[in-house]
């Protein structure tokens, strides 16, 4: 997993509630077996016309958001579906960040999983930050993970909140897999008891 | 274990699967059933193969292809080339690891959703995950079971266990007696139109009460399905006699003096009296009604008495901007009484409201009448054996003479990844349980209904009160 550690970048503002995963990443898309070259379909709908044409009123469409590297959102971003293809997508695209006031449970658990950060923050300070994010190129923000800030164009900082365990992943650039296997003695351990106080969980074949 | 704290349902799910917590209070948590479908696996397989890696436990494991299979003759094969690629991948998947697979053309297969809980793969007391939103819905169980992405698919493949933080308590008590002409999916919709699409986001629901003791097995897997549509990581129902009824006799589900000792510990799970809830919603169920959403989220719904609301009078500003996209994006107009809005297709399955409960409920509305003019109907059972039970009972043939299309199981029209989904522009009744713009096909308008409500509509050519019908 790529690190995440500090970002300089243009932030694109997508002042909408309720981004859905079907918004980020159509259904029909879901056809992939890879985990790359899905930013083409990111926000198909949003972005492409009937007839495949870009729409020029679409964020992401328009200089210089088309290099943002941070997504500015209102509440509830990533609801619906566990698909990591919206991350997956998101990544693809180069975004590396999301700032939203919350997220959705699934969503919000994947992006760490793919080395993207999201970021809670209260909804007026994501007013303020897509403020800042309409100024365009020369108004770039500044997300610097080791000390949880987000710095304004302004030099204005706001900090933010982070599980400590995930934070520790993602500025490693490490794995749940590799973590968890460390724990294998104790999985182990943990099935065998199982087997003795649980042993009506049959194994399943069919 | 010593604690004598009251602990939830919840709780107890969740401490009995910690296999050890870690500084910070994140779990590796003990996975007991992992569900597997074609759409969210192959990324997962492909990183065990990279790494070197095998299943752990493909005893704990059972894959199925539900979302990508076209729902009518499947014979042939798979025509769309991509859908065949991905259901090929999961058959080669599952050989080369030896998981066990229902294939294609087994009457057992069908929704993920759906087969897991019929099969008795689903079992009360237990965890439960699948790389799809939707596993709440073997919450109705009383299992603790809930949606992964791909890489937790690949993490549960190989290890077992998931890394997470317990989740917050939410109990959600529904009393008093529905009233005729609503169902399962009405109570699910109004707590979703109560508590908001966020409502629930970071906790697990418990759904209390006697009116939620007094629904059927199916009606509690509809309610627990709609779950993840409140933001919540899962939702629960203690298991009961209702529980320990459907689940025994099941194929996978243990057997003789196993099925009896599973039982006894069963009855030890349901919430303990002065159990700690962080938050508790109560609703009554006599008030309910049969519901609609109108919009493009299923927070966005009225009784079927009500009309479209108007943004102008909505205060907050971007919660009036998104009414408007909305009401722009379905076509309607404010104040647009919701019986006065026409429907182009009727979808009556997915691993909301798919089961043989849903299908009489259908039957029972459409018996001796006819499909309107115009409107194309389609009734998708949610798996092979749900498919057979009806046609055992004459339920196809009824629907059949009503102009329903009767089709073999799989998500058809959900999600619009196979054959059945809307053109640009065309309107369903569904009973399914997203209604995000584009979900059923690009430009799509979706309206979220119980089975009743969209066989009501199926037969009035628009959204009509099914309790007229009864």
């Amino acid at each position: 997993m790529q690190k995440f550690t500090t970002l300089s970048a243009i932030a694109a503002p997508l002042p909408m509630a309720n981004v859905d995963t079907d918004k980020i990443y159509p259904g029909r898309f879901l056809k992939t077996i890879r985990r790359t070259g899905l930013g083409a379909y990111l926000f198909d709908g949003l972005r492409y016309d009937a007839d495949g044409k870009e729409r020029p009123d679409f964020v992401l469409n328009q200089e210089p958001y088309r290099h943002a590297q941070i997504l500015i959102a209102h509440e509830n971003f990533g609801c619906g579906s566990s698909r990591e293809h919206a991350p997956w997508a998101l990544l693809d695209f180069g975004i590396r960040c999301v700032i939203a006031p919350d997220f959705a449970d699934i969503f919000f658990n994947n992006t760490f999983k793919n080395g993207v950060l999201p970021i809670r923050l209260p909804r007026a300070v994501c007013d303020t930050l897509m403020a800042d994010a309409r100024l365009g190129e020369n108004a770039r923000l500044i997300i610097d993970l080791e000390r949880q800030v987000v710095v304004r164009p302004n030099g204005e900082e706001i900090r933010f909140e982070i599980d400590p365990f995930r934070k520790h992943l993602l500025l490693n650039g490490l794995d749940d897999i590799g973590q968890t296997l460390e724990h294998v003695a104790a999985i182990d351990r943990f099935e065998a008891r199982q087997r003795q106080d649980r042993p009506w969980q049959p194994g399943i074949s069919v | 274990m010593a604690d004598s704290k009251p602990r939830t349902l919840f709780d107890k799910l969740w401490d009995s699967h910690v296999v050890e917590r870690l500084p910070d209070g994140t779990c590796v948590l003990y996975i007991d059933r992992h569900l597997v479908h074609e759409v969210t696996s192959p990324q997962a397989f492909e990183g065990l193969r990279a790494a070197g890696r095998r299943v752990r436990r493909p005893d704990a494991t059972l894959a199925v292809v539900d979302h990508n299979i076209p729902t009518t003759d499947r014979r042939a094969g798979i025509a769309e080339e991509e859908s065949r690629i991905q259901v090929q991948t999961l058959e080669n998947n599952v050989a080369a690891f030896g998981v066990p697979y229902i294939p294609v053309l087994d009457a057992r297969q069908g929704i993920v959703h759906v087969i897991g809980p019929e099969l008795g793969a689903s079992l009360p007391g237990t965890t439960l995950v699948c790389g799809d939103s939707h596993t709440s819905t073997h919450g109705a169980l009383g299992a603790l079971a809930f949606g992964i992405g791909t890489s937790e698919v690949e993490l549960v493949l190989a290890t077992q266990t998931l890394l997470q933080k317990p989740a917050k308590n939410m109990c959600v008590r529904v009393d008093g007696a529905l009233p005729a002409g609503c169902s399962a999916k009405d109570i699910a919709l109004s707590i979703i139109g109560r508590i908001g699409t966020a409502g629930g986001t970071g906790c697990v629901i418990e759904y209390t009460g006697e009116t939620i003791r007094a629904l059927d097995m199916a009606g509690r897997m509809t309610v627990c399905n709609m779950t993840i549509e409140a933001g919540a990581r899962a939702g629960l129902i203690a298991p009961d006699d209702t529980t320990i009824d459907y689940v025994r006799g099941r194929p996978l589900a243990p057997k003789g003096a196993a099925f009896e000792q599973a039982v006894a510990y069963w009855r030890t799970l349901p919430s303990d009296p002065g159990a700690h809830y962080d938050t508790t919603v109560a609703l009554d169920a006599a008030a309910m009604a049969p519901m609609v959403t109108w919009g493009t989220n299923p927070e966005a719904v009225l009784p079927i008495t009500g009309s479209v609301p108007d943004p102008q009078d909505e205060p907050d500003a971007s919660k009036r901007a998104l009414m408007r996209r909305m009401i722009e994006y379905m076509g309607l107009r404010p104040g647009q009484k919701l019986t006065d809005i026409k429907v182009d297709v009727v979808f009556i399955g997915s691993c909301t409201n798919s089961r043989i409960e849903d299908i009489r409920a259908v039957a029972g509305v459409v018996r001796g009448r006819r499909v309107a003019p115009g409107v194309r109907a389609l009734l998708v059972p949610g798996s092979g054996l749900v498919k057979q039970q009806a046609e055992a009972e004459g339920l196809d043939r009824i629907v059949q003479e009503a102009g329903f299309e009767w089709r073999e199981a799989g998500c058809s029209m959900c999600i619009g990844m196979n054959p059945d989904r809307l053109q640009p522009g065309e309107r369903s009744a569904s009973t399914s349980n997203r209604n995000f713009e584009g979900r059923q096909g690009p430009g799509g308008r979706t309206h979220l209904v119980s089975p009743a409500m969209a066989a009501a509509a199926a037969i009035a050519g628009h959204f009509a009160d099914v309790r007229e019908l009864l």
